[in-house]
């Protein structure tokens, strides 16, 4: 049996990619779920992990200038290409680690070896239990940059646990965007759910990552989040979807307790009876059944 | 002096976009406004205006490197001092791996051989014109495949012009596209929504302001009646009761004039009447610096 990868990704932010992957880490069994957002992670909040494993991760460098080392020469700042050195009012240079990429460039150019490259440490991944199965999350440390590395980690962990406890499926809460922890969450994964809304910003966002997805050849299908609140814009994007030939698997209604579970902090489908819930419930079927094709 | 605002969130999808183009369409009734849509990886803003100006367009590139193969001796200096893993020195060759190049120049910084040439590869493009009511408007739009949109935030922030009031939708997140964006700011407005994950992503964005020095106020979104006794909304009353500025509530019609790319404070006097308020708090604030 082969674990297979499943990420819930979306492109605009706040669509209710959390709300639905939370949701499928009740429903599935025999599964890890990996929380890859790690910029404005949310999982945690309503599964409710019990940590195990603290595990640092470092990647990357900082340039640091050592104060009694520095000539004043200006060499650094001349090099340095993100504008993260300046001089301060004692004729010294400085680094500004949020605008520091870790280069290296001022390191080998300054002729008195006055500048330290330090081993960063952009944040720390988990693995945790929770009443729905195993979960690997994280947390970036704010104003950091190297956020696909950490997502890459939670991936290799993840899958690592999935295969270890002969686990079935992989569920991956995506990163917003089309950028780098975007396509970190989506790289290599079996399938992809691409969680959209009816409105103006959802339907260009989703195209936009249509292309990613396309670029990947992941096959995958959408989901309609509170698709009642512009009948019109939701008959648009079901419009698109036929004619590119890309399934809908489910449209969810807006529903206000959506709002009062993720307020109290649990999954949308404890609150058996919601309308949201029988949404999210028939999903589960379709995409169980699309994922054992594969 | 232009007083500039960024619009923040963290989590995304809390209402960044709508609060930014709604402040925008409300200042421009009494001042000059320019509207940055720093969102590049899925820029929104110009979905909710008209616009009558011819663009202006400019590429935005990054220079990565092109080896001379006659000049290069593959002594393999430039793949060892590569952070990025972005060149690799094979017996038969060098390769560039373009998508992880930074174009930091430290390749061609150590070549002893002088074989590194930096040719531009197009990032994304940054886009300008003029709303039919008179904003002045500017987009950065990242490449569908590229990484990083830091360089073409920066290259959108070079493009300030004198308007009275600059207005920059950031991107969501706490990562360093958002640092980029708030470099240089007078004031972040920060949008959060009325949840737990809302209050979670906002503590997170606000460690960053405080780190950077940066004044601050919070607007809540989707803000409901019924979670007064919620977890989340007690900690937003005892923490941050003295900067919430504005609340806008969790209603079909807001949602729904926003979902077809309108502008809700049209609708809602009262709201834009409150915003300009909360401007006029932002310059007085400013002044007294």
């Amino acid at each position: 049996m082969k674990t297979k990868q499943v990420a819930i990704i979306s492109g605009k932010g706040g669509t209710g990619k959390t709300t639905l992957a939370g949701s499928l880490s009740v429903l599935f069994d025999n599964h890890v779920i990996a929380d890859c957002d790690v910029d404005s992670s949310n999982m945690h909040l309503i599964l409710k992990p019990k940590i195990n494993e603290t595990i640092q991760y470092k990647a990357g460098h900082k340039a640091e200038i050592v104060e009694n080392k520095c000539i004043g020469c200006g060499k650094c700042q001349e090099v340095c290409r993100y504008n993260a050195i300046s001089k301060k009012n004692n004729g010294k240079y400085t680094v500004d680690p949020f605008a520091c990429e870790g280069c290296k460039a001022c390191v080998l150019v300054c002729p008195t070896k006055a500048v330290d490259f330090v081993l960063n440490h952009p944040g720390d991944y988990y693995t945790s239990d929770t009443k729905y199965g195993p979960f690997v999350h994280a947390e970036l440390k704010p104003g950091e940059e190297m956020s696909g590395g950490l997502v890459a980690q939670v991936r290799k962990r993840a899958l690592k646990m999935a295969v270890d406890g002969r686990k079935a499926t992989v569920i991956i809460d995506g990163a917003p965007g089309i950028g780098c922890p975007a396509t970190s969450s989506l790289t290599g994964t079996d399938y992809a759910v691409l969680v959209t809304e009816p409105t103006v910003s959802g339907i260009h966002d989703m195209e936009r990552m249509m292309e990613v997805i396309k670029h990947f050849k992941i096959p995958f299908s959408v989901v309609i989040n509170r698709f009642d609140i512009n009948d019109l814009k939701t008959l648009e994007i079901e419009k698109f979807c036929l004619s590119k030939n890309i399934p809908i698997i489910g449209k969810i209604p807006f529903d206000r307790k959506v709002n009062i579970a993720n307020s109290n902090e649990y999954p949308i489908v404890e609150i058996k009876n919601s309308k949201a819930t029988k949404s999210i419930q028939a999903i589960y079927k379709k995409l169980k059944a699309q994922i054992d094709q594969i | 002096m232009s007083t500039k605002i960024a619009v923040l969130s963290g989590k995304g999808g809390t209402g960044k976009t709508t609060v930014a183009v709604n402040l925008a369409y409300t200042l421009s009734h009494k001042y000059t406004v320019q509207l940055l849509d720093a969102d590049v990886e899925e820029p929104n803003s110009h979905l909710f205006f008209d616009f009558n100006d011819e663009i202006r367009e400019e590429k935005v590139s990054l220079m990565i490197p092109k080896v001379d193969p006659e000049k290069c001796t593959k002594c393999g200096l430039c793949g060892q001092e590569c952070q990025f893993g972005a060149i690799n020195v094979y017996d038969s060759g060098v390769l560039v791996f373009k998508n992880l190049c930074h174009g930091c120049g430290v390749c061609s910084l150590v070549c002893p051989e002088n074989a590194i040439q930096e040719v531009p590869k197009e990032l994304g493009v940054i886009r300008f014109n003029k709303t039919e009511n008179g904003i002045s408007f500017g987009e950065g739009i990242l490449n569908v495949g590229e990484i990083s949109g830091v360089k073409v935030i920066s290259k959108l922030k070079q493009n300030y012009d004198n308007s009275d009031v600059i207005i920059i939708d950031s991107p969501p997140g706490s990562s360093c596209p958002v640092v980029e964006t708030l470099r240089g700011i007078d004031h972040a407005l920060v949008v959060t929504e009325d949840s737990a994950f809302g209050l979670h992503d906002m503590e997170t964005v606000i460690t960053i302001l405080q780190e950077m020095g940066i004044s601050y106020s919070i607007i809540i979104n989707k803000d409901r009646d019924d979670s007064k006794n919620d977890k989340h909304s007690k900690i937003f009353e005892q923490k941050y009761s003295d900067t919430i500025a504005l609340r806008i509530p969790l209603d079909q019609k807001i949602a729904n004039l926003h979902s077809n790319g309108q502008l809700f404070v049209k609708e809602y006097p009262y709201i834009a009447n409150q915003i300009l308020e909360l401007y006029h708090h932002i310059i007085e604030e400013k002044r007294s610096v």
